[in-house]
Parts: structure tokens; C-alpha cells; sequence
């Protein structure tokens, strides 16, 4: 067959490559048949209602994974063609529409026959759209990221300088920018969105943009208008020292790594960007600097500011090294104010190895006299991060629990057998850890106090861990559930699993191992409910 | 003082704190307000200085001022740098002006402590709250918070800014108990706690309108209840490296703690670097750039590649002197990792698991998505490596692909001496 040639009408006509591409894809001719053209200039309203997300550096060019196909033919506004006997169906993932769309934009005149020969290929060979490696998918994802990264060093370094209006109008701020594919309009609503309420425009060697803000009874407008002269934009303003400051100054001359910058930022956007002229002397001043500030002897601290007394706020937390024994020497004789002491000082202790990983110890909760005191076994990842017990899961299916029975948890003290949370890490989460018998037994004086302050008529048990520090032996807990035993000093101890075990079990059995602990629970309603 | 002068100090004051990202907040636009500003996920670094780091956030120190005296701080109060201080309306100014010029995203914000923590707190947040009320302002703002600031200070800067930050300093207390006295480890772990739970919070209750407006009645409009936004793009930290002797194996496992504790975005490294006016008690050369360079690698890796914080660097043996409990300066992690562990290797492109995958010295994730999703409809070739862009040397002594077998170049006691790269800088900060 006889070459084609076909001319678009601008160097970003995507309308215009749509409906010929489609057009030839209904009449079967083969990419090879095919030269493409641009004309020299596009009509100025061409542009004004490109689609938003042409706009955005981040969307995947990808187009494997794309859900739902989408029609080549769909450029609006036309009549479809009618179907060529045997043509192929232009069907297609939208995410090449998209791919192709920023394609459109590289100056790479070969772009047209690629996108062509893609879209050839996508309805010939069923096997590409998987394929993401194949050499043309991969040619054209290079072009559509060489776009988008034009397009993001457009946003990054277009500059604005302010024009005073003579006529006391709202400043404009102009900038002039040059890049190197065809972005210009494809990026204008970034700035529209940005400075929306500034009056302002931009100058590139192909295009300009302008954009008045909205007024009493006029929406905002964004004009195209075509290319302009370096020479138009204005020169630097005063503010602009401003920036050239906090660019000298942020800049750390110890650090010096010209090569990684350019790659960032590369040497063609320099021209343009008033703070590039300091690039040089900022460099070459920096050996010489940071030489001189490793010779320079250590300085003789002046302390001119006088430090305040009273200062911290906080009881410091012990250097690791410091004595591990943090009980308040005396305690009060007024049994709130001696549990205040006693959970600033578990703060700081470190009597074994738990404490120094957890954020915060989490001290017992609830009134002096409590009748009944409820002990867990350790804090978990909420109870650590908010500081008091019973606030995770756990907590929560306690309350349940709490409310089904009808006590009411304010009268009731909650506590655990070991004041610090225990865990290990997997992955980014922190996995409840039970804690060592060491363990227990080193953090047990702190609970053996709160006992002696809160002197409460009964005490739970909930799991293994509470079970063996408020008797002093070993609990096989699924044994000695749901009775009352005797401590050491005679207290009487209900033992009953820990709300945890029920989360961790069987969800089917869950309803009928909740009314069996509920029922363990039950035998203390009546000192639960006690008035104190 | 002119505002010059001010503005030269206090940027001096500022340059040592690695963060500089403003990315993962919420999108927005000024369009429909009073002010100006965006934000589009993704930060944009609108320029570069010649220590190839990102500007993206105009990063000020509201005055260099301060009472206490960390030692590795070039503000600390026995230094002799000159000191200043910007009122709150020079600070908002200056945003606007920087931002209006298109220099800048927004504002980082930090300062020295002055009075005590809880004035000093309120005078940052007041700069937020003049930002985001009395100007409309939609760009990205990061505040420092002073830990000991009381818990609805924090609270209030939440709610103005896009992140917030704590720096830990050191990766142990022991580390801070010497070189920053006046801070405290738990104390600031409990603030980082405490913004947790405010994040976690506001997340929750951002699910539960979207979930509410789900059901809503199908004919009328979504309609959702604004749910507070509480810091959108969450908190991050810095740890400075090399001004004490703490080991990168300890480091990542701090690291690791408060990815997992605190949700942290990020933690940054700072390698310690010589200030103006440093105290006699610290090293006066700098640590390796690269060690810096080497521990974003291995926390990346951690935070991408599934690599456990313990499994990254090999514990210290007792007395072990060479290396031991460090990062190889010479190579990366991730091939350092896999030369010590050549058992596992080659790797067969065409049928190992994703994670394995993930394990190859040069194949990045993007890398592995493709190749996953191309061997599901063709054998993998040598030639599709090429295409790639991995490096390919590198990648080629640890897989197999269907006309390629790394043979007994993987038991090659060489093999590290090819690898290792020509040392060329690497890019610490494309964030
Ligand atoms: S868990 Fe108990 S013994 Fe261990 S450090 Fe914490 S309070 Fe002390």
C-alpha cells in the first residue's frame, strides 16, 4: 500500500491523532504505511479544556492493570466513523489513552508512529497489554516520563516576580520559563489551582499563559496566547535578594555535593532560576569553609543566656545507669496521694529489662476504695501509647463484659501485674510478648503497693500472669477458673482468663467462651457492686 | 537588625535538620478560597543547594535563642553564634512572599527554647494559625514541637500543620543523658506517642464519615461530615549520627521501634556534621557522608523490601573490632546482605516468590511489579533485564533467567570486588 502522510494540526493535537488513528485503524493500514506531520502553528483555543490529568507527574503510565476498556473513537463531539468491513476494533485500556495523552506532549517528532504502531499492535497482538517490557510499551513509558518530569521541573521552577501595577491594580506576577517538550498548556491549571487568587502570568518560548483571578461578578480566566521573547520578562525584583539570602544560608558547606544537585537539578534549567548564579561561589567558598571549621579549635562556651530556673516540667526519666530503684523514699500517709507517687515512680523504673523499650509505664485506675480491683497482665500497644490500662481491645471486651454485668467501671480499680508493655517487633507492628517470671516477679512490688493503698475487699485474676502474682504460685488458669482462692495475706482472688485469650480463640466459639467468662465474672458482682 | 540578617542567621540556624520532604498530605488548592497555596500528594523541590539537598520548604528557626545545651547543637545555649529572632508576622511574610514567588511549598518551622517549652510552642503554633486563618494559606506546613510542650499545645499545632515532628537526636538515651541534657528520651517518646494517638484518632474518624456518606441515600449528593484533620501527613524524626559511638546496628533497631511504635513517615539521619562553634566534647571530623547514605539505604529496606531491622547488619562479635555491628561503607546493604548470604542465591526470575525477588541486589520494587506481571505471559530473558534499566552486572551474578545462569560466579571469592561500585554520590534525599 501507498504511504499516508497525515498532518495534525499542532505539536499537542491528541484530538486530532485520536480520530486519524482511529480512522486508519478501521481501514487496516499498517503503521509502516504511515508518515506523520505536525502543522507549523495551532489555533490559540485549540488548548482550553485539556483534561485534569495530563497534569499529574505521579499518575502511572502503566496501563496493564487498568480495569475497564475504553474506546479510541470516543473524541467528543464527532460522529463515529462507519466500521470498515473487516476493520479492526479500536479497543483499548483507558490507561493507554492516558500514557498516550502525555506521549503526545515529548518533542520527539517520531512520537505519532510509535503511539500508531502501539495501538497497532495492542489490537493484533493480545499478549502486549500484559507484556510491560516489551520495547515499544517500554520506548513509550521513557517519552511519557521524560514529560512528566518536565512537567514537574515546570512546576518546581517557574518563578514569579511582581510587576507594581501603575494604575494601583492587583500586582502581577510573571514569569518566564522554558521547557522542553510541548507541557505549557498541559500544566496551566497546576498554577490555576495554586495561585488562584493571585493575578499572574508565564512566558514560554512556544506559549503564554495568563490568569486573572475571579472578581465581583466575574469568574477567573486563564488566556493562551503565543510564544515570547527572555527578553520580555521582567527583571529581578527587589524581594527576590530576600530568597537569594535564605538560599546562601540554608546551604551547609560541609556537606558539598555538586554532582548529586545537577542531577536534580539539571544545568539547562539553570539560566533561568536567579538562584543558579550563586551555585559557583557558594562552591568553591565551601572547601575553603568547612576546612576551616574543623580547624578551628573548640570554643570556649559563653552561657549569655541565663538559664531559667524551673525549667523542665517533667520529672527527668533516670539516665539508663542510674540506680534502679525509684521507690519514693517516703510515702505519703494519704493513700491518692501515695498512689501518685508510686505511678511517677514506676515512670522511671527500670528494675528490669521491659522499661527501657515501652513508651510510658501505665499505672493501675480508679477510686481509693475501690471494693474490687481487677488485675490484667501488661499494658498492650494502645494501653502504652495512651498511658492507661484497659483502652485496647482488650480493654474494650472488658467493658462489654463490664456492662453486661451491670457494675459500673469508675468504681472499679484496674490495673495490670506488670507496669511496662512487653512486645516484639514484626514488621512495623508490635506484637504482644508475655512477660518473663523474672519479670513478674521484679515489677510485683509496685502491684503488692497498690494492693496496700487501695485495700480493696476482692480482687480478679485475669490469665496466668495476674493469677500467679496475687496468689504466689503457679495458676493453671484453665483449671482454677471461675473460684475463689485465698492469698498470701488472705485476700480473696477470683481467677478467670484474660480478655485476650477470648480475642485470640475460635471466632465461632467466641459467643459461648464470652458467657462462660461472663459467668466466672458474675460470682463478684456482689463486691463489684458494694457501695464502699 | 534587618530582615537580611535575620533571615541569614536563621536559616544558618536551620540547615542542619535533614527533613525537608512535603509530600503525603492531604490534596487541596486554593481554588474557592481567600489565599493561595496547594498541595497534590506529592511535594515538589523547587530547588536544589549545592549539597544536593531538596528546597522545598522555606526552614526557619523562629529564633536561635535557646536555654538548653545540647552539645551536637550549633544553637545550644553556651554557642557563640549570633543570635536572632523573627516575630511571627516576619515569619508569615516571608512564607507568603517565598511561596507567592513559587520558591517554596510551605513552611518547616522550628525553633530554639525560649522562656520555656510551652511559650516557645505557642509562638510556633501562632505562626500556623496566622498562616492557615488570617491568610488562607493552603501550602504545606511542618512544625517542630518542643516535647515538654503541654499536650493541648500539641494538639492545637496538629490541627494547623501537615506534619509534625519531634527530633530524638540520638538513638539511645544513654546517648541523650550525655550530650543533651535538658532532653529526655521517655518524655519525648511519650509525646510521639501522644500525636500518635491524635493521627490514629483523626484517621479513624475520617474512615467513618467516608463509611457514613457509603450508605448515604443513593439520589442525593455524598454529603460527608468534615472529619478533623489531625497532621495529614503524619510525624517524622531525625537521629544524628556519629556524634557518639552508637553502632548503625543499634540505630536501625531504634529505627525500627519507631516505625512500629509511633507510625513514624520517616526517620532522617544526620551524619553529624562539624558546626561553627563546637564544644570540645565532640569529634571534630565528620563521620562518613556515606555511613549517612548507608543507613537511608538499610531503612528503606526495612520499610519496602521486608528486610528485618536485625537481619540488615551482623551483630558485633565480643572483641571484634573490624566492622562488626556497621554497615559496609564499600558496598550497599542489600548487596552486602546478599553476599553473605550466596546460599540463597541465584534466584529464578521466572518462579521465585515476590519477596525473594524483592532480595536481588538492583531490582527495586517497581522493577519487580514488571517483571511479575510480564512472566505471567512469557518466559523472562535476559534482553528484558536490559530494558529495565537495572544494573545489570549487579543483577546478573544473582539470577537465573531462561538463557542466563550465574554458574560459579556466585561462589567467585571476587565477586564483591567486581560489584562494588565506582564511587559516584548517590541520592540521599529524592523524597
Ligand atoms: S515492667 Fe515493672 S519492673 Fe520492669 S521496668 Fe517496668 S515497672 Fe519496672
Amino acid at each position: 500500500m501507498a504511504t499516508q502522510t497525515i498532518t495534525l494540526d499542532g505539536d499537542t493535537d491528541w484530538p486530532g491523532f485520536r480520530r486519524e488513528a482511529r480512522g486508519l485503524l478501521t481501514r487496516q493500514v499498517p503503521p509502516d504505511d504511515i508518515v506523520w506531520h505536525t502543522r507549523e502553528s495551532a489555533e490559540l483555543d485549540l488548548f482550553a479544556s485539556l483534561p485534569d490529568e495530563l497534569d499529574d507527574p505521579e499518575a502511572s503510565g502503566d496501563f496493564a492493570d487498568a480495569a475497564s476498556p475504553a474506546s479510541v473513537g470516543e473524541a467528543p463531539g464527532r460522529p463515529a466513523p462507519t466500521p470498515h468491513p473487516g476493520g479492526a476494533s479500536a479497543v483499548v485500556p483507558p490507561a493507554f489513552l492516558r500514557l498516550c495523552e502525555t506521549v503526545v506532549l515529548h518533542e520527539d517528532p517520531a512520537r505519532f508512529g510509535l503511539l500508531y504502531r502501539l495501538l497497532w499492535r495492542l489490537v493484533h497482538e493480545p499478549g502486549l497489554r500484559d507484556d510491560p517490557i516489551d520495547p515499544d510499551r517500554v520506548r513509550a513509558q521513557h517519552m511519557a516520563q521524560a514529560v512528566r518530569r518536565d512537567m514537574h521541573k515546570m512546576k518546581a521552577f517557574v518563578r514569579f516576580r511582581s510587576i507594581e501595577q501603575a494604575d494601583g491594580g492587583a500586582t502581577l506576577h510573571v514569569a518566564w520559563f522554558e521547557p522542553f517538550h510541548h507541557i505549557v498548556e498541559a500544566v496551566a491549571s497546576f498554577f490555576v489551582r495554586r495561585f488562584t487568587s493571585m493575578r499572574w502570568a508565564i512566558m514560554t518560548p512556544e506559549r503564554s499563559l495568563r490568569w486573572e483571578p475571579a472578581a465581583a461578578g466575574r469568574e477567573g480566566t486563564l488566556t493562551f496566547g503565543p510564544g515570547a521573547r527572555r527578553e520580555d520578562a521582567p527583571p529581578a525584583d527587589a524581594g527576590e535578594a530576600l530568597w537569594l539570602t535564605y538560599y546562601r544560608h540554608i546551604f551547609n558547606p560541609a556537606r558539598l555535593k555538586l554532582a548529586m544537585m545537577q542531577k536534580e537539578m539539571p544545568r539547562r534549567y539553570w539560566r533561568n532560576l536567579p538562584e543558579a548564579e550563586l551555585i559557583t561561589p557558594l562552591s568553591v567558598e565551601a572547601m575553603a569553609r568547612s576546612g576551616r571549621m574543623i580547624e578551628a579549635p573548640a570554643s570556649v562556651p559563653a552561657r549569655r543566656i541565663a538559664p531559667v530556673a524551673g525549667l523542665r516540667k517533667h520529672a527527668r526519666s533516670p539516665a539508663p545507669d542510674a540506680v534502679l530503684a525509684p521507690m519514693p523514699q517516703a510515702l505519703s500517709s494519704d493513700p491518692a496521694e501515695a498512689l501518685s507517687q508510686l505511678r511517677e515512680a514506676t515512670q522511671r523504673c527500670r528494675e528490669c529489662p521491659i522499661g527501657a523499650h515501652a513508651t510510658q509505664a501505665v499505672f493501675g485506675e480508679g477510686p481509693v476504695r475501690a471494693a474490687l480491683m481487677v488485675v490484667g497482665e501488661q499494658p498492650g500497644d494502645q494501653e502504652d501509647l495512651r498511658g492507661r490500662p484497659f483502652v485496647g481491645p482488650s480493654g474494650r471486651l472488658f467493658d462489654r463484659a463490664v456492662a453486661d454485668l451491670g457494675w459500673a467501671r469508675e468504681t472499679l480499680y484496674v490495673t495490670n501485674a506488670v507496669k511496662h508493655f512487653k512486645f516484639e517487633l514484626r514488621g512495623k507492628r508490635r506484637i504482644h510478648k508475655t512477660p518473663s517470671q523474672q519479670e513478674a516477679a521484679a515489677c510485683l512490688h509496685w502491684l503488692e503497693s497498690e494492693v496496700r493503698q487501695v485495700r480493696p475487699r476482692a480482687l480478679v485474676a485475669l490469665g496466668a500472669t495476674a493469677a500467679r502474682a496475687l496468689l504466689g504460685r503457679p495458676v493453671a488458669v484453665m483449671k482454677e477458673r471461675g473460684q475463689w482462692h485465698a492469698g498470701p495475706q488472705g485476700e480473696q482472688v477470683l481467677v478467670t482468663l484474660h480478655p485476650s485469650a477470648l480475642l485470640r480463640g475460635d471466632p465461632a466459639l467466641q459467643e459461648e467462651a464470652y458467657a462462660r467468662w461472663l459467668e466466672d465474672l458474675a460470682l463478684a458482682t456482689a463486691v463489684a457492686q458494694a457501695v464502699a | 537588625m534587618t530582615l537580611q540578617r535575620k533571615l541569614a542567621i536563621l536559616a544558618d540556624a536551620a540547615k542542619y535538620d535533614a527533613s525537608c520532604a512535603s509530600s503525603g498530605t492531604s490534596k487541596r488548592s486554593s481554588v474557592g478560597g481567600a489565599g493561595i497555596g496547594s498541595t497534590e500528594g506529592s511535594g515538589i523541590c523547587h530547588s536544589y543547594a549545592p549539597d544536593g539537598r531538596c528546597i522545598s520548604l522555606l526552614k526557619i528557626l523562629l529564633t536561635n535563642f535557646c536555654q538548653y545545651d545540647c552539645l551536637y547543637c550549633v544553637n545550644r545555649v553556651s554557642s557563640n553564634v549570633p543570635r536572632a529572632r523573627f516575630t511571627v508576622q516576619e515569619v508569615v511574610d516571608l512564607t507568603l512572599d517565598f511561596y507567592r514567588r513559587n520558591c517554596i511549598e510551605g513552611l518547616f518551622l522550628s525553633s530554639g527554647i525560649i522562656q520555656n517549652p510551652d511559650y516557645t510552642m505557642e509562638q510556633v503554633v501562632e505562626v500556623a494559625r496566622t498562616l492557615r486563618e488570617d491568610h488562607d494559606f493552603r501550602g504545606y506546613i511542618h512544625l517542630k514541637t518542643i516535647p515538654d510542650a503541654s499536650p493541648e499545645l500539641l494538639r492545637r499545632a496538629g490541627l494547623y500543620a501537615d506534619r509534625l515532628s519531634i527530633n530524638v537526636e540520638l538513638p539511645t538515651d544513654q546517648g541523650l543523658a550525655t550530650l543533651a541534657p535538658e532532653k529526655d528520651g521517655a518524655a519525648i517518646r511519650r509525646s510521639m506517642a501522644n500525636l500518635r494517638v491524635h493521627i490514629d484518632d483523626a484517621r479513624g474518624a475520617a474512615r467513618d464519615a467516608a463509611a457514613v456518606s457509603v450508605v448515604s441515600m443513593p439520589t442525593s449528593m455524598p454529603r460527608r461530615a468534615a472529619a478533623p484533620k489531625f497532621a495529614p501527613a503524619g510525624q517524622s524524626t531525625q537521629m544524628i549520627v556519629g556524634a557518639d559511638a552508637t553502632d548503625d546496628r543499634t540505630i536501625l533497631s531504634t529505627s525500627a521501634n519507631l516505625y512500629g511504635a509511633y507510625r513514624l513517615r520517616r526517620v532522617y539521619y544526620s551524619a553529624f556534621s562539624p558546626i561553627p562553634d563546637a564544644s570540645s566534647s565532640l569529634p571534630l571530623a565528620a563521620p562518613p557522608m556515606v555511613r549517612e547514605h548507608r543507613l537511608y539505604q538499610a531503612d528503606w529496606l526495612m520499610r519496602f523490601y521486608g528486610f528485618a531491622h536485625d537481619e540488615i547488619v551482623p551483630p558485633a562479635a565480643p572483641g571484634d573490632s573490624a566492622g562488626g555491628g556497621m554497615l559496609s561503607l564499600d558496598v550497599d546493604p542489600k548487596l552486602a546482605w546478599a553476599l553473605a548470604h550466596r546460599d540463597r542465591f541465584p534466584v529464578d526470575l521466572n518462579a521465585a516468590p515476590r519477596e525473594m525477588l524483592l532480595r536481588v541486589p538492583g531490582l527495586g520494587v517497581k522493577a519487580v511489579e514488571r517483571l511479575l506481571m510480564a512472566r505471567r505471559v512469557r518466559r523472562l530473558r535476559s534482553d528484558d533485564l536490559k530494558r529495565l534499566h537495572v544494573p545489570l552486572k549487579k543483577v546478573m551474578a544473582f539470577v537465573e533467567v531462561a538463557d542466563h545462569r550465574p554458574g560459579h560466579a556466585l561462589e567467585a571469592a571476587d565477586l564483591a570486588a567486581r560489584l562494588k561500585p565506582v564511587p559516584v554520590q548517590a541520592s540521599l534525599f529524592s523524597a
